[in-house]
């Protein structure tokens, strides 16, 4: 009985606020757009019973959804969306894996630090972090002055509200998700291993390619898995350091929803958003489960 | 290994530069006299006493405040109860639409999780405020708390508890007395979570609020995309500072249970 409660709570928590939500959404993006408040009417109404559900499959019409299609401004800013995400993920493995590398081959007793040091900007305010790369990436900022100074260039680069931004604050604000898997994967990796692999002929290049690479393949996995999901959702960064130009479709769906005030388009933007992210995102959680089942 | 080759120790130097410099320059033009962020101008602390005069952002820093106390506690209580049903409830009906829903939140767009939520209290007409914006961050706040906890109670020994329930344990005091002490670095450290999450949060916070609860990232972010200013980096300056301190205090309190509990447990081997 106890147990049943125990169950129940937070069962019942998720199912009101997480998955229900969703079929509000699923619903809305088949409404039509209304000037009124809520902004949009109902096609699917359950008060009328069954007449309700069956007016409602007579006079479904997808247009949201045809909206979406019609309009190259959405699928633009899905495959933009994406695209930065899948570079973005990459430079951030470029970036974080030798320092999550080094992290592990460092003395032990330095590693709690060096944990520390890369779980602290995390816990830092998100916006904050961003925020900080304004002034250094502006046309008079900090990165430009230096440059100025030393010399390497004349004129001012123009790097805010431009896509290099973007992805300068999403490797920075992502990098603790990149190295804290690959960090913990290569921690328990046998050193002896690349000995062995040295000892029978490997080249250390070599042997870092045959043996670390593939060993530290869940933490890689894991890491751009974190990065790219809410990377391709991601409105902050490109609302504050990417420009006109920037499409991503987080941005596209705020916009939808607080400027335009058009709730059924934005509920079908959301709807679509979650169609891509369902494959990397049961793909994650296939492989956070077969890692928690070999920790066990 | 006893010392690091020179490429590791480039790579830790440039990749921690890289994670601190520009947190570093944000707090030094925290104390610059000139309202021009990019020009220094000499030492002041001007815009702290600005920012201290400052009402709408002292009225949003306890809106803030508040929302983070009460959804990070009962992100806790529920995040800790999943993660106790996930490890140690065996099967029951819906098991995996239960665990997927603890994951999904994790990696779930803010942007959708703030339309379906603000979706929903409209739908069940709640009115949006303080209210509305707790119940948002509990329920994305508790999948964190639930991944922390159950990271800790899939390692520990669970003849534990059993061994509790033998010597005349009910199973509710086993829980109290043996399972709960021993999973409270993670109990902490995921209510540490929750609440730097809500204090955080700008997109979801931005759907689910009303204009009668306005939280600090919603004020911070309607000033920065007017440009930077010396009074966000005053206010941002002292965010960094609190989450610092609370880091370095959190992992030496942890650090000095884990100790304890491992003489205890060394005691309790000697013993046999």
């Amino acid at each position: 009985m106890r147990r049943a409660v125990l169950i129940a709570i937070p069962y019942v928590w998720l199912l009101a606020l997480f998955l229900v939500p969703f079929f509000i959404v699923l619903k809305i993006s088949l409404s039509d757009t209304a000037l009124a408040i809520p902004p949009y009417t109902p096609t699917l109404d359950f008060s009328e019973g069954w007449t309700g559900i069956k007016n409602f499959f007579s006079q479904l019409d997808l247009e949201n959804f045809v909206w979406l299609t019609e309009d190259d401004l959405y699928w633009k800013a899905y495959l933009s969306s994406v695209k930065i995400a899948l570079i973005s993920t990459i430079l951030t493995l470029i970036v974080g894996y030798p320092i999550a590398y080094a992290m592990a081959r460092a003395p032990e007793e330095w590693r709690p630090t060096f944990m520390m040091l890369v779980i602290l900007p995390f816990w830092t305010s998100f916006l904050i972090r961003v925020y900080a790369w304004m002034g250094i990436l502006s046309n008079e900022g900090y990165l430009n002055q230096l440059l100025l100074w030393t010399g390497i260039i004349s004129t001012p680069l123009t790097i805010l509200n431009t896509n290099t931004a973007v992805y300068i604050g999403i490797v920075y604000t992502y990098l603790p998700f990149m190295i804290l898997p690959i960090y913990s994967s290569l921690e328990r990796m046998d050193g002896s291993l690349i000995e062995a692999a040295e000892d029978l002929g490997c080249s250390r290049l070599q042997a870092f390619w045959l043996v670390t690479i593939p060993l530290s393949r869940p933490g890689i996995i894991a890491g751009c898995f974190l990065v790219m999901i809410p990377v391709i959702g991601e409105f902050v960064i490109p609302s504050l350091l990417g420009g006109s130009g920037t499409l991503m479709i987080g941005k596209v769906l705020w916009e939808e929803f607080f400027s335009n005030r058009d709730w059924p388009v934005a509920s079908a933007v959301a709807v679509v958003l979650l169609l891509i992210l369902v494959v990397p995102i049961v793909l994650f959680q296939r492989n956070q489960q077969k890692q928690t089942e070999a920790e066990k | 290994m006893s010392r690091l080759s020179w490429f590791n120790t480039v790579s830790l130097t440039l990749g921690f530069a890289f994670l601190y410099i520009p947190m570093i320059i944000l707090i030094i033009f925290s104390f610059n006299e000139s309202k021009l962020v990019t020009v220094w101008a000499g030492f002041s602390t001007k815009w702290y006493g600005e920012l201290m005069q400052n009402e709408a952002f002292l009225d949003a820093a306890w809106v803030t405040l508040r929302v983070a106390v009460f959804s990070s506690t009962l992100a806790t209580i529920l995040g800790t109860a999943a993660a106790y049903v996930l490890v140690r409830g065996g099967r029951f009906f819906g098991r995996t639409l239960f665990s997927g829903m603890i994951y999904a939140p994790l990696v779930m767009p803010e942007v959708i999780t703030g339309l379906s939520l603000l979706l929903l209290f409209i739908g069940i007409g709640l009115d949006r405020g303080i209210l509305t914006i707790v119940l948002a961050h509990t329920t994305f706040s508790m999948c964190f708390v639930s991944v922390v906890v159950s990271s800790r109670l899939v390692t520990f020994d669970r003849s534990l508890e059993e061994a509790a329930l033998d010597l005349g344990c009910s199973p509710a005091q086993a829980f109290r007395l043996v399972t709960l002490p021993i999973i409270a670095p993670a109990v902490i450290s995921g209510w540490l979570l929750a609440f730097t999450l809500s204090l955080d949060d700008l997109v979801i916070a931005s759907f689910t609020s009303g204009p009668s609860a306005t939280t600090l990232p919603i004020k911070i972010f309607s000033a920065v995309r007017l440009g930077v200013s010396p009074e966000i980096n005053a206010l941002s300056t002292l965010m960094i500072a609190v989450v610092t301190v609370g880091v370095i205090v959190a992992s030496l309190v942890t650090k000095r249970a884990m100790v304890r509990q491992k003489q205890d447990e060394q005691a309790a081997a000697q013993v046999e």
